[in-house]
């Protein structure tokens, strides 16, 4: 067992143990090419993240909004490929010691082999992975193999999930459970929802696990309302905005530098 | 009519509670969709029990869309098919001009009967659209149509139509602009919109319980069309034959045909400019195993699990997918596929215009295309039943540009 998981519990602890909620910033691999992508990722470690998805992209990101999804035409049409993601999780979890998980949509996993695909990311530090079209009745196998490798499967919970469901996700998750907001895609959104905190109750309800909530959170404030009732608060879209809006790279990298350091205030109830 | 078209398979298992057709199906979907799709499951299961669900289904079908369609026998086509004898089931006749409409008209029924006051839908040539559209008018149902922006060019018609039925439909820009993008942006809609809106799905493709229902709201085709084969002919074919793009007018007529064994069922996939040239949209005849759009067959995709673009002539045929009963009639030896090129499809679809008066979808002119080759193959005993399975008159513009008819001076075409 070589993964990451440990660290990823580790430092979800830390942050509970300081009584403040933890940053997961959503990062895309190859974005805007690979070095830059690295780049990037550990600029936002760096600079207040807690723990970095990186995202994998996919030709068919059927539940990102346009943000993410313009991200990762960019990535694909740069030739990017997974080794090239390993590469990100390699580097930026050896520049900052921090963890790192991958998050994309099962097929380019099941296609590049479970097995392969679980050992090459623990060999590369990676913590874990979120395979948000993954569903838990689907991922036995998956979960075998990121067992196995020291891995956490972190899976999606949302408002829709009925108690029974949310027992049975959370049960078979590892790492931490990611509530999703609201019901649509990825995208900033100007306002989170009271959604969020009713699913973030019901979930602890079901289990033990750290509960981090994503979808639509953009700025400090709106963390610091999140970190008011959840274990973490993820951020996506608003990076890869901040980045796609920069005029150069240098810029895109100052960007979200000042953005994690917002939003890291705001996890810890400073706006 | 009887409520014969919900029969369990003969097999009885496919697919399996889970939604597996042996090792393809399922349901890969997040979990913002399961409570939704699970719905879906669970009350298309109670209506296709309930008496006065499936007679209201098939009183539309009757008095609205006009089935029972037609067997047409077209003599003039089939000599230059071997000289054996085909009838086209002709689903061109259905009201809106295809196949789609017995689909839409079963799953906007279920919409009423879940309450839902609102549809989206995706669609490629604009058929399953234009269905879509005219079921929601019908219903009075608000109604959503995504289109890929390439599609909404080559079937311009189609959009006026849906327009002037009244839907609203969106242009998909990102992409390869076809049916597989606007596929993705209905599934965007529904996530954001599920408590109020039912994605009626135009294929027997999707997550569970997508592909069986599609299938048995299809199934009309093929129990008529092996009825009205034997009082013709006196025999069951020796071959039923349709295009394949997501699967549903192949099942529909299929199904029909499942237990006689004596019956090769073949579906013929769009080879574009040919399977070797690498642009096509033939996923059983060139594609690997993987997840799209909610569940597991044959796609095309690189080494790395990302979906490559497809092509074809016909945009209801662009789809890098397949519906996964059609990868396990394949697996177990049922059903067997050919991939049929834009040009052969174009010369059938020609063929038909000038030897029977029938212009047909440049989908069904692929079907038409296998049935040329199986006819060729099998001679002049062989009898053949093809799934025409919607009209040309959407398709005037491509076929009116790849004959130069806007050109031609006077009299012949190229
Ligand atoms: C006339 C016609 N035939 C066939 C198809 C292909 O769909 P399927 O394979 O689901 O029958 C379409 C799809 O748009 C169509 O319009």
């Amino acid at each position: 067992m070589s993964g990451n998981i440990q660290l990823l519990n580790d430092t979800l602890a830390q942050a509970r143990a300081e009584g403040r909620s933890a940053l997961i910033a959503y990062v895309p691999a190859g974005f805007p090419t690979v070095d830059g992508g690295i780049e990037a990722v550990k600029a936002v470690l760096e600079s207040g993240a807690d723990v970095v998805e990186v995202g994998l992209p996919h030709s068919d990101p059927v539940f990102d909004g346009p943000v993410i999804q313009t991200a990762d035409d960019i990535a694909l049409r740069g030739g990017l490929k997974i080794a090239d993601v390993m590469r990100t999780v390699r580097e930026a979890h050896a520049a900052t010691g921090k963890p790192i998980l991958v998050m994309t949509y099962w097929n380019p996993v099941d296609r590049y082999g479970v097995e392969r695909f679980a050992v090459e990311l623990a060999e590369a530090g990676g913590a874990g992975c979120i395979l948000p079209d993954l569903p838990v009745q689907e991922s036995a196998t998956w979960r075998e193999h990121a067992e196995k490798q020291g891995l956490a499967t972190v899976f999606v919970v949302a408002p829709s999930n009925k108690d029974e469901r949310l027992k049975e996700i959370t049960a078979a998750g590892s790492g931490f459970v990611y509530a999703a907001s609201l019901m649509g895609v990825t995208g900033t959104r100007a306002s989170v929802g009271e959604a969020a905190a009713a699913l973030v109750q019901r979930t602890r309800a079901a289990t033990e696990l750290p509960v981090c909530v994503g979808i639509g959170v953009s700025n400090g404030e709106q963390a610091a309302e999140v970190a008011g009732f959840a274990d973490g608060v993820i951020v996506g879209s608003a990076f890869v905005k901040a980045l796609l809006d920069a005029p150069d790279e240098a810029a895109g990298l100052a960007a979200i530098r000042t953005l994690t350091a917002e939003l890291a205030k705001g996890v810890r109830g400073n706006v | 009519m009887s409520s014969e078209f919900f029969i369990p398979d003969p097999e009885g298992q496919v697919p399996s509670a889970e939604g597996y057709f042996g090792a393809f199906g399922g349901k890969f979907i997040p979990e913002a969709l399961v409570a939704a799709v699970d719905e879906v499951a669970v009350e298309y299961e109670k209506a296709k029990a309930d008496p006065a669900f499936v007679a209201e289904f098939e009183d539309r079908l009757v008095n609205y869309s006009g089935r029972p369609s037609a067997l047409t026998e077209v003599p003039r086509f089939a000599e230059h098919a071997g000289g054996g004898r085909i009838f086209l089931k002709r689903e061109d006749l259905n009201h809106t001009g295809s196949h789609k409409i017995n689909n839409v008209l079963g799953q906007a029924l279920l919409t009423k009967r879940m309450g839902k006051p609102r549809v989206i839908a995706e669609t490629g040539a604009g058929q399953h659209g234009v269905a879509t559209a005219t079921a929601c008018a019908l219903f009075g149902l608000e109604c959503t149509v995504y289109m890929g922006e390439i599609d909404t060019e080559r079937q311009a018609l189609n959009v006026a139509r849906m327009r002037m039925l009244g839907a609203e439909v969106i242009p998909v820009k990102s992409g390869s602009r076809t049916l597989k993008d606007a596929i993705n942006e209905a599934f965007r809609d529904w996530v954001a919109n599920v408590d109020r809106t039912h994605y009626i799905f135009g294929t027997a493709a999707g997550p569970h319980p997508f592909p069986a229902m599609v299938r048995d709201f299809h199934r009309v085709i093929g129990v008529e069309a092996r009825r009205q084969i034997l009082e013709r002919a006196g025999r069951l074919p020796d071959a039923a034959i349709a295009c394949v793009g997501g699967g549903s007018n192949a099942l529909g007529l299929f199904h029909g045909f499942l237990p006689d064994s004596g019956v090769r069922l073949i579906g013929c996939e769009a080879a574009g400019h040919g399977v070797e040239s690498g642009e096509h949209a033939a996923s059983l005849s060139a594609g690997e195993p993987g997840i799209l759009h909610g569940s597991r067959s044959y796609l095309l995709q690189d080494e790395e699990g990302q979906i490559t673009e497809p092509y074809s002539i016909s945009a209801g045929l662009d789809y890098p997918g397949i519906g996964p009963e059609h990868a396990y009639l394949r697996d177990i030896g049922r059903a067997e596929y050919r991939a049929v090129t834009d040009d052969a499809a174009m010369q059938a679809f020609r063929l038909l215009s000038r030897t029977e008066g029938i212009i047909p979808a440049i989908e069904s002119a692929h079907a038409l295309a296998g049935a040329l080759e199986v006819g060729r193959e099998l001679g002049k005993d062989s009898l053949l039943v093809v799934n025409l399975s919607g009209r040309g008159d959407k398709d005037m513009d491509t076929a009116a540009r790849y004959f130069e008819l806007y050109d031609a001076a006077e009299g012949e075409s190229k």
